[in-house]
């Protein structure tokens, strides 16, 4: 399929969904429990981690957003595979 | 608006291919309890909410779509690899006839996704109470189809998709609280 799908893209793309996981359980958690200031400082460290993870993801293995949320190198590298359920 | 993102939220690994599973898995796909019936329900009733409970709604809605995501990939890694043969033994001679390997959203007996499956009052107490009675149905489908599959990967998955079933079920639960003490204080003044 892709030559990039190596054991390091595994792990990266496990970490950032570890990290996004936590931030929806917050999410949800805060929704209903909005004023819990632990739980705030909690989802705004854990989102700057998740910034930075994301980062790192999308120079190596290319833009995880669309319509502007992510840069591309050329060429246009969004249509590029793997696709989520191809990996 | 909604942005996509390029990964699934939780990964999804099978470790063979399994047609029937697949069959019964599309349950979760365009059936009436359904990811797909889950994500519309929600993001449906948002508009006349209360407004403290507009951002659940959302959020819960917008990961229904994650979790249907999920479940495509289920269903497209159980039967990318299949013949037309084996997916006749599964059960799935009249898919295939119709569609292919393509998905559809219909439930697991083929009955094509309808908005009846979805109810919409009005009334802030009987959607939420529609909500968490729906997750509930989805977890005890997900218990169904763990039950009835042997591959560990899969059953990972799936027991994901089971436990969020009850967070989700827990925060609509709170948000009835949240609207009933609305009430009350509007009562008091
Ligand atoms: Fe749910």
């Amino acid at each position: 399929m892709n030559k990039k799908l190596d054991a390091n893209y595994y792990s990266k793309l496990l970490e950032l969904q570890q990290l996004d996981f936590a931030l929806v359980e917050l999410t949800l958690y805060l929704d209903t429990h909005p004023n819990d200031l632990q739980a705030i400082q909690q989802f705004n460290q854990l989102a700057q981690q998740r910034q930075q993870c994301a980062h790192q993801f999308e120079m190596q293995y290319g833009p995880l957003l669309q319509f502007g949320h992510s840069y591309s190198k050329y060429p246009w590298q969004w249509i590029e595979t793997p696709w989520p359920w191809q990996v | 608006m909604w942005i996509y993102e390029k990964k699934l939220q939780y990964p999804v690994r099978v470790s063979k291919c399994c047609p029937r599973t697949a069959k019964y898995l599309v349950e979760q796909y365009g059936g009436a309890d359904g990811e797909l019936s889950a994500a519309l329900r929600y993001l449906n009733q948002r508009y006349t909410i209360p407004d403290k409970v507009v951002g659940l709604l959302t959020d819960i809605g917008t990961e229904e779509f994650a979790h249907l995501e999920m479940i495509a990939t289920m269903i497209y890694k159980l039967t990318k690899d299949a013949t037309p043969q084996q997916l006749q033994e599964a059960g799935l001679g009249e898919h295939y006839a119709n569609h292919d390997s393509a998905l559809y959203y219909n439930n697991a007996a083929g009955v094509p996704w309808t908005a009846a499956y979805i109810a919409s009052k009005g009334d802030p107490l009987a959607d939420l109470y529609e909500d968490i009675a729906a997750e509930e149905k989805a977890r005890a489908t997900y218990q169904w189809i763990i039950d009835m599959t042997d591959d560990v990967d899969l059953q990972d998955s799936l027991k994901f998709l089971r436990e969020r079933e009850i967070v989700h079920a827990m925060r609509f639960k709170e948000a009835v609280e949240i609207i009933k003490a609305d009430r009350d204080t509007k009562k008091i003044y």
